[in-house]
């Protein structure tokens, strides 16, 4: 007999759009917009994925909607194949970083009607993030108050790879709208538009740009910390979703010893940087890192101060997909496994066990 | 600020094993810009005249910022790190260095006209060679190139390249493109030709906002974030598959910290095993090539305050054969030097730690 799992709650499911999805959501206005100009994002940049969609291959549901499309499908494969407890939408479109701000903020809230019409009101075990047009702080904030009275919306969602860094004044408005509903503010891999992916411009492969992902989560972490975001902002708690945790302690180690040399530069903090890490932010575990020996993993929560700040995720359907039963090949006891698989995060986004 | 406390007088640990120490990161540079001209063509004294020139400085290390200059390490009439004798007394000597490896970062990779910067990069290593490395037989130097023109940088490789002076190529963490490119593969070429490493610094040109979120604010968060930009050149290095193509190439990661690595590792292997179709050439586990390849200079620790959480990264690394001493004089990255390595290390990983990486990756030892 297997034993008893405790609670799974899975902090990283996309919900696919699908080709006219958002039509019927949309003013006429911005759909005769998109109709005409459409989407006007990324300025033509690419890496194709290892895969259409970056899905997994078997993750194509039989009624032909795109993966992660399709909710019955998902309900199979997904959250009754692994006993989810709560699953957390997080819906990657390109709504949330058009060039149009207008357009922008009206994607986002098709968007989100979206996901409460055919996913949060269908699905009792689902949340979801709140989509916002983050280069425009006003209107993401303003996304954000009208949004946040469906109960099944338990974050602001960002993509990691913005146009200033986070910590940036200019952003703060989000975190304010985010405080006064009582939302964490997730920040979720990919985005991008302004800058290039590395300080000497663009890598040539698909396994630069998603390895060097971390690096993005690492600068915007540094700067919510630094710019004192956590200070004028208290209650403000961040997820880093789908960043991996390994290079934390390193981040914490370096911030604290360079602070301690130069923080005469930065008299608004009046803690360690790394207490603030600490204290304001949480991380999903896919793509965990694999080190040889599993047991560094552990190491790696030690050097954290703990795995309480640790949520489990698997990226379903995209091709990087953790299995919760063999993502992690350490060993842990009973009660850290608990807390990393379910308990964590229904803490923290307020879910009853 | 931090106080130097009273043990930890600038100079070798005396409890550190009796074995050849070699400093991996010593900067110097010119007093001033007019120390170069001599080594300048007329046209480029005349241009350099003609346009109010007053310095190429790096502004990476602003000169009033604690972390610029540890204590009494500014000569008259020049910056830290300008004087060869107060360099000796106040490094070589106290330190008891067999080696030390010196980069000069004078803004030769902000230059945007490519002669001035070909010209440029000759003037620092003939001025290198006349000034520092000559007279004195403890210095080893980094060959500067303009690494905009590759093959004109692979050019002054070949004329310097062959001197028992110069142990290494300087490349640097921002460069206008991914380190890992095609475009300069000729500066790896004739590196390999001349057993030279190649030195990968903290510094180089703007034009890319040094995240990929943007320019942050303040210095500290730029300092910080060095890490990442050496994270993404490694990531370049083995995805182009230089270090496939050039495996007696060896790549130094200078001032950029260390503890990143493992995780980074990690990932990178991860990411392989899904991935590597997307790159044919990289035949094995990155990190198993980047443990052949790559060496980084210990400077700063970034140590967290349990010295055994620090161990436990070293271990990590996989290698004793990667981390290698250094001091970064003249910036202040410590304040007790016995603090300057890990602590616990065994014997035998000390010994490599403190020269014997060194040794190997300079070639030194037939000296």
């Amino acid at each position: 007999m297997a034993r008893p799992r405790p609670p799974l709650v899975d902090c990283d499911i996309h919900n696919e759009l699908a080709p006219g999805s958002l039509r019927p959501y949309l003013p006429r206005r911005w759909q005769e917009y998109d109709e005409t100009y459409g989407n006007r994002g990324d300025g033509g940049s690419s890496y194709p994925k290892g895969a259409p969609r970056a899905a997994r291959t078997d993750a194509w549901p039989p009624s032909g909607l795109p993966a992660g499309g399709d909710l019955d499908f998902m309900r199979e494969q997904l959250l009754d194949a692994y006993d989810v407890r709560y699953g957390i939408l997080n819906c990657l479109s390109k709504a949330n970083r058009q060039q149009n701000p207008e357009y922008a903020a009206a994607l986002c809230r098709a968007v989100n009607e979206w996901q409460v019409q055919e996913w949060l009101e269908k699905e009792p075990r689902l949340r979801a993030g709140i989509t916002v047009p983050y280069e425009e702080p006003a209107l993401a904030a303003e996304e954000i108050d009208r949004a946040a009275a469906h109960p099944g919306f338990v974050q602001v969602l960002l993509l990691v790879r913005t146009d200033e860094p986070l910590g940036r004044r200019r952003y703060w408005p989000i975190y304010e709208a985010a405080v006064r509903n009582g939302l964490p503010v997730g920040v979720h891999f990919g985005g991008g538009r302004a800058n290039p992916l590395t300080g000497s411009g663009w890598p040539s492969y698909y396994i630069e740009d998603h390895t060097a992902m971390a690096q993005a989560f690492q600068a915007q972490l540094v700067s919510l910390v630094l710019e004192g975001v956590f200070e004028r902002f208290p209650d403000l708690k961040v997820v880093l979703i789908e960043g991996g945790f390994g290079w934390v302690p390193s981040v914490m180690w370096r911030m604290d010893k360079h602070w301690a040399r130069l923080r005469d530069e930065v008299p608004h903090l009046t803690r360690k940087p790394s207490e603030y890490v600490r204290e304001h932010v949480w991380f999903t575990t896919q793509p965990i890192e694999e080190p040889p020996d599993p047991r560094q993993l552990l190491t790696v929560f030690e050097h954290m101060g703990g795995t309480d700040r640790i949520l489990f995720s698997t990226d379903y359907p995209h091709w990087d997909f953790d299995d919760p039963d063999r993502a992690i090949k350490a060993r842990l006891d009973p009660e850290t496994r608990a807390r990393i698989f379910g308990g964590n995060a229904m803490a923290l986004y307020g879910l009853n066990a | 600020m931090t106080q130097i406390a009273a043990p930890g007088r600038y100079a070798r640990p005396e409890q550190w094993p009796d074995v050849d120490l070699v400093d991996t990161d010593v900067h110097i540079t010119p007093r001033s810009l007019d120390a170069l001209l001599p080594h300048l063509p007329a046209r480029w004294r005349d241009y350099i005249r003609e346009s109010g020139v007053t310095g190429l400085e790096s502004d990476l290390y602003p000169p009033g910022s604690p972390l610029s200059a540890i204590p009494g390490s500014r000569p008259a009439g020049g910056p830290p790190g300008s004087d060869p004798d107060l360099l000796r007394t106040q490094l070589l000597d106290a330190w008891g260095t067999r080696f030390a490896i010196t980069h000069c970062i004078y803004g030769v990779d902000g230059i945007h006209n490519p002669d001035w910067a070909v010209a440029m990069a000759r003037a620092v290593n003939d001025w290198q060679l006349a000034e520092w490395l000559s007279g004195e037989p403890r210095l080893r130097g980094s060959i500067v190139v303009a690494a905009q023109d590759p093959q004109r940088a692979a050019d002054e490789i070949d004329r310097v390249g062959h001197l028992p002076e110069f142990v290494q190529v300087l490349m640097p963490v921002r460069a206008r493109m991914p380190l890992g490119n095609r475009a300069f593969w000729p500066i790896y070429e004739a590196a390999a030709r001349h057993g030279l490493a190649i030195g990968v610094y903290a510094g180089g040109a703007g034009g890319n906002p040094i995240t990929p979120v943007g320019a942050p604010s303040y210095y500290l968060e730029e300092y910080v974030l060095l890490a990442q930009a050496f994270q993404a050149q490694l990531v370049s290095l083995v995805s182009e598959g230089v270090l496939v193509r050039f495996p007696e190439l060896r790549i130094v990661l200078i001032e950029a910290g260390f503890t990143w690595l493992p995780p980074l590792m990690w990932r990178f292997d991860k990411n392989w095993k899904g991935l590597r179709r997307e790159i044919p050439w990289v035949d094995r586990l990155p990190s198993e090539i980047v443990r052949e390849s790559v060496r980084l200079t210990a400077q700063p620790l970034d140590e967290p305050d349990d010295p055994r959480q620090l161990l436990e990264v070293v271990e990590a690394l996989g290698s004793d054969r990667m981390l290698m001493f250094s001091t970064d004089y003249p910036h202040r990255q410590f304040d007790d030097p016995v603090r300057s390595a890990p602590i616990g290390l065994s014997t035998d990983a000390m010994t490599r730690f403190l020269g014997g990486t060194a040794l190997e990756t300079y070639r030194l030892n037939g000296e």
